[in-house]
């Protein structure tokens, strides 16, 4: 029963992150400039997790998440906009629209591998980014005008959603059969792992979090335009997940969490912002190419707790 | 031999562009046996197992489990209907931990859905827990339980060879296919194997069909054996008719492969 | 007669694209990497030859040279600095690292010049005749022949120098290649080089004929000739220029349909076609010759 106490481990400390930052909002300590870093934080976290599980547990490799990102944004957007209906179903329906995206992009582009795999999904979420380019309805490259509506509540709530049902999935048999994927396709195969079926569904849980993340990131702007989902979106998802450890979520945690707070302190000089970045991706990946974590989980410094590590 | 056979190989064949790899493959295996596939490097050993597990589609001929045809279909839906296999080079999930290796095997007997996983449903816990239970009885009969949470790369050669014809069995496979299990192995390591083969066909009443390079191994334990050259079945028999056959000894001839009268 | 025209302003345009996607085939010919900084060398080519041809007076071919000569150079500096150590390293490792060394090159130019785009010296007389009642500039013609001409230097240098032979054996076996006595260090820098400078050429040319240029050019090119690359048939020479050519004439197509806003969306529906469909691309498989 070691694994349910670590839901409520983890319950208790979400409730503990959540309580003292939306105290600090509301008692006025953090102005709107820090709780919109925490809300873009939060956004990312969801973007990384959900990237994580494509590419860290099943072990495909694809460079065109902010394709999903954007479909979830684009239509969570329209939802509340031009339909008027409330946020929270905007939300889910931009994830479940995202997913669908995901099924479209994955089905017939998951027979591909490696490099082959990566620049196709590029490829698909530049075709996205242009057909929301060319719907007059959603501006086109004007941008589409979106209120506010994103808070550190629905951020809160969609990025336990996110890491729950992400880490429950991984811990299972059905999360092993990603990983056996990844690990040796052929081998998973021929011990009865239907290969096509997790890969098409990781790619689709992983689209519909993006999603989700879309529905927050449209509302937490007051404006969104087509040049936001370009593919240098889609690699800083990428970066995040690869910095932190291929294969480990509290890796992909920590380093959306890390180069938020870096992009965020240095947005007042981007080309700085830039070199940095661009440098410290060629050094880890000379020096460290496992990245910050490797496949290990924090929890495993801990040495109780394991039950986020991928499957066990 | 009156019952259906439990494998059933009829002509089959694979070309590769203009290259027949293997042809008019036919071979019958009855439950309960202990077939071996013998032949010199490149005879098509490994391809005919391809076919058999359904890597390879075969371009002619027809393969049948218990009357049932497999030609077309995909790896994982042959291992369901009961074929499982070990890989020559071994193929074992490196990250994972032993015990999860032989989980993954386990997957398709465990009925737990995906929806039931993420909402952490009863079933989930219940499926999880008898995976769990299955895989460790598994690595008890291979003496691996000791290493049940080592990463399977760290094992030593010798035990991943036990962890990875382990893992085939936790698929539940009424016909077993090893690709040269003792490969690389030492004598007394190569004595351990047989003896552990010979078990798990009694324990489990397994059939088993065993590709080897090592002819003790495979005259020690065989009932019978078929013998592949350039892709064609050359000859068939009981260990003492495939010893004496000429065409056996002639596409040995020249390959440094005694065939000693033990 | 207008379709003559598009399909001239299509060969130039592919011509461009043929000659950046020279040198992403030869590199992952030879060592399996997609260099994401490629268009990044196309982009520092056009601007060397601006800076030659407008700070130093250079005419068109000189300064063609020396965008060429400094590419050459950043692209084995780039392979000695970045990729070298990456040999042996994941797919996954070597196509960050590439995207790092793009990111740091754009932004890096930007960093030291700014970002705001500069205007191409007209340095070639732009005469246009008639031809089959199309306008064509002397412009486009001298594009073309310049192309070509690149390009049969490069089989020259591929097909009959020992160094091509090089490229060749190291393309298709880097041990053997290594146990037969070939360098391959030397070899693979020499390959980045040629490539490098094939990119910076299509860069001084794209300035003429497009006469803006600005430190984040080299993307879009840069993606559009990698899709080249994989049409003509990845690691394939001559199918890189061909997929370069039916890529722009395809965009020239779709722009004067009138539908220039889906032009960008053309180049990765080709993509992907090719990837679902045939893979190898145009040449791939039974031609196979990699470098």
């Amino acid at each position: 029963m070691k694994k349910a106490k670590g839901f409520w481990l983890f319950l208790i400390v979400s409730i503990i992150v959540y309580g003292t930052v939306q105290f600090l909002i509301s008692a006025g300590i953090l102005n709107s400039f820090y709780s919109n870093t925490l809300i873009f934080i939060g956004i990312n976290i969801i973007l990384a997790v959900s990237l994580h599980l494509v590419i860290g547990i099943t072990g495909q490799f694809s460079i065109g998440h902010a394709g999903f990102l954007a479909v979830g944004a684009y239509i969570s957007a329209i939802f509340t906009m031009k339909l008027h209906l409330p946020f929270p179903v905007a939300i889910l329906v931009g994830g479940i629209v995202a997913a669908l995206a995901g099924l479209i992009v994955g089905i017939p582009s998951l027979r591909l591998k490696g490099d082959y795999l990566a620049i196709a999904t590029l490829g698909f979420a530049e075709i996205i980014r242009i057909v929301f380019l060319n719907i007059d309805y959603v501006g086109g490259a004007a941008g589409m005008q979106v209120s506010h509506l994103t808070t550190w509540t629905y951020t809160f709530v969609c990025l336990f959603i996110t890491i729950l049902v992400i880490m429950n999935f991984t811990n299972s048999r059905h999360g092993r059969a990603c990983i056996s994927v990844r690990e040796n396709e052929i081998a998973a195969d021929a011990m009865g792992i239907n290969t096509t079926f997790y890969k098409v569904i990781a790619f689709a849980l992983g689209s519909f979090f993006a999603g989700i993340a879309g529905g927050l990131y449209s509302h937490n702007f007051y404006i969104i335009l087509p040049t936001n989902f370009g593919f240098l979106k889609s690699f800083d998802i990428l970066i995040f997940v690869v910095l932190g450890g291929l294969g480990s979520l509290s890796g992909a945690v920590i380093s959306a969490i890390l180069l938020t707070l870096v992009s965020t302190f240095l947005q007042d000089y981007p080309e700085t912002r830039m070199i940095l970045y661009s440098l410290v991706l060629i050094i880890v990946m000379l020096y460290r190419p496992q990245g910050l974590m490797g496949t290990r989980e924090i929890t495993d410094f801990f040495g109780k707790w394991k039950s986020a590590k991928g499957g066990n | 031999m009156g019952k259906t056979p439990l494998l059933q190989v009829q002509a089959a064949g694979i070309q590769f562009g203009g290259l027949k790899a293997v042809s008019g493959f036919s071979m019958e295996i009855h439950q309960g046996e202990l077939v071996g596939l013998i032949g010199p490097n490149g005879a098509g050993k490994t391809t005919s197992f391809n076919l058999l597990t359904g890597v390879y589609v075969p371009t002619e001929g027809e393969i049948l489990l218990e009357g049932k045809r497999l030609n077309g279909l995909p790896p994982y839906k042959v291992t369901r209907l009961g074929i499982s296999r070990t890989f020559q080079n071994i193929r074992l999930f490196n990250e994972l931990s032993v015990l999860d290796n032989v989980k993954v095997a386990y997957h398709s007997l465990a009925k737990h859905s995906i929806i039931s996983s993420i909402l952490r449903l009863p079933s989930h816990f219940s499926g999880e827990k008898e995976m769990e239970e299955k895989s460790l009885e598994f690595l008890k009969i291979f003496q691996l339980d000791k290493f049940k949470d080592e990463k399977a790369k760290n094992l030593p050669y010798g035990q991943q060879r036990r962890l990875e014809i382990a893992r085939a069995l936790a698929a539940g496979p009424k016909l077993l296919l090893l690709d040269e299990p003792a490969a690389g192995m030492n004598p007394q390591e190569t004595h351990d194997l047989m003896e552990l083969i010979a078990f798990i066909r009694k324990q489990f009443n397994l059939t088993i069909l065993l590709i080897e390079h090592d002819m003790n191994l495979v005259m020690g334990i065989c009932e019978r054996i078929y013998v592949l050259d350039h892709g064609q079945l050359i000859a068939k028999g009981t260990p003492e008719e495939i010893r004496n056959h000429p065409k056996v000894i002639e596409a040995y001839l020249g390959e440094e492969v005694t065939i000693d009268h033990a | 007669m207008e379709w003559v025209q598009q399909l001239i302003n299509g060969i130039s345009l592919g011509s461009i694209y043929g000659l950046i996607a020279l040198g992403y085939t030869m590199v992952y010919g030879i060592i399996k990497l997609i260099n994401f900084a490629h268009g990044d060398v196309f982009m520092i080519g056009a601007f060397v030859g601006f800076y030659a041809i407008t700070g130093w007076g250079l005419g068109f071919f000189p300064a063609l040279l020396l965008a060429m000569t400094v590419c050459a150079i950043l692209g084995v500096l780039i392979e000695r600095i970045a990729y070298k150590r990456l040999r042996n390293a994941t797919r996954i490792a070597a196509l960050i690292t590439a995207i790092g060394v793009s990111l740091l090159i754009e932004y890096g130019v930007i960093y030291v010049r700014g970002a705001q785009p500069e205007a191409y010296p007209n340095v070639l007389p732009n005469k246009s005749f008639e031809f089959f009642g199309a306008q064509i500039s002397s412009q486009s013609l001298l594009i073309l022949s310049v192309s070509i001409v690149l390009m049969l230097i490069l089989q020259f240098i591929v097909h009959k120098t020992k160094i091509g032979k090089a490229m060749r054996a190291v393309s298709h076996d880097m041990d053997a290649a290594r146990l037969m006595g070939i360098n391959v260090d030397n070899t693979i820098s020499a390959t980045f080089a040629i490539g490098s400078a094939m990119a910076g050429a299509a860069g001084v040319i794209f300035g003429v004929y497009y006469t803006k240029i600005e430190p984040l050019m080299g993307i879009i090119p840069g993606l559009k000739a990698f899709v080249a690359a994989v049409l003509g048939g990845i690691g394939i020479i001559p199918g890189a220029m061909v997929g370069g050519l039916v890529l722009g004439v395809v965009e020239t197509i779709v722009s004067a349909l009138g539908f220039s806003l889906w032009r960008d969306a053309a180049a990765f529906i080709i993509l992907i076609l090719i990837l679902l469909f045939r893979p190898s691309g145009i040449f791939g498989k039974n031609a196979r010759e990699k470098v």
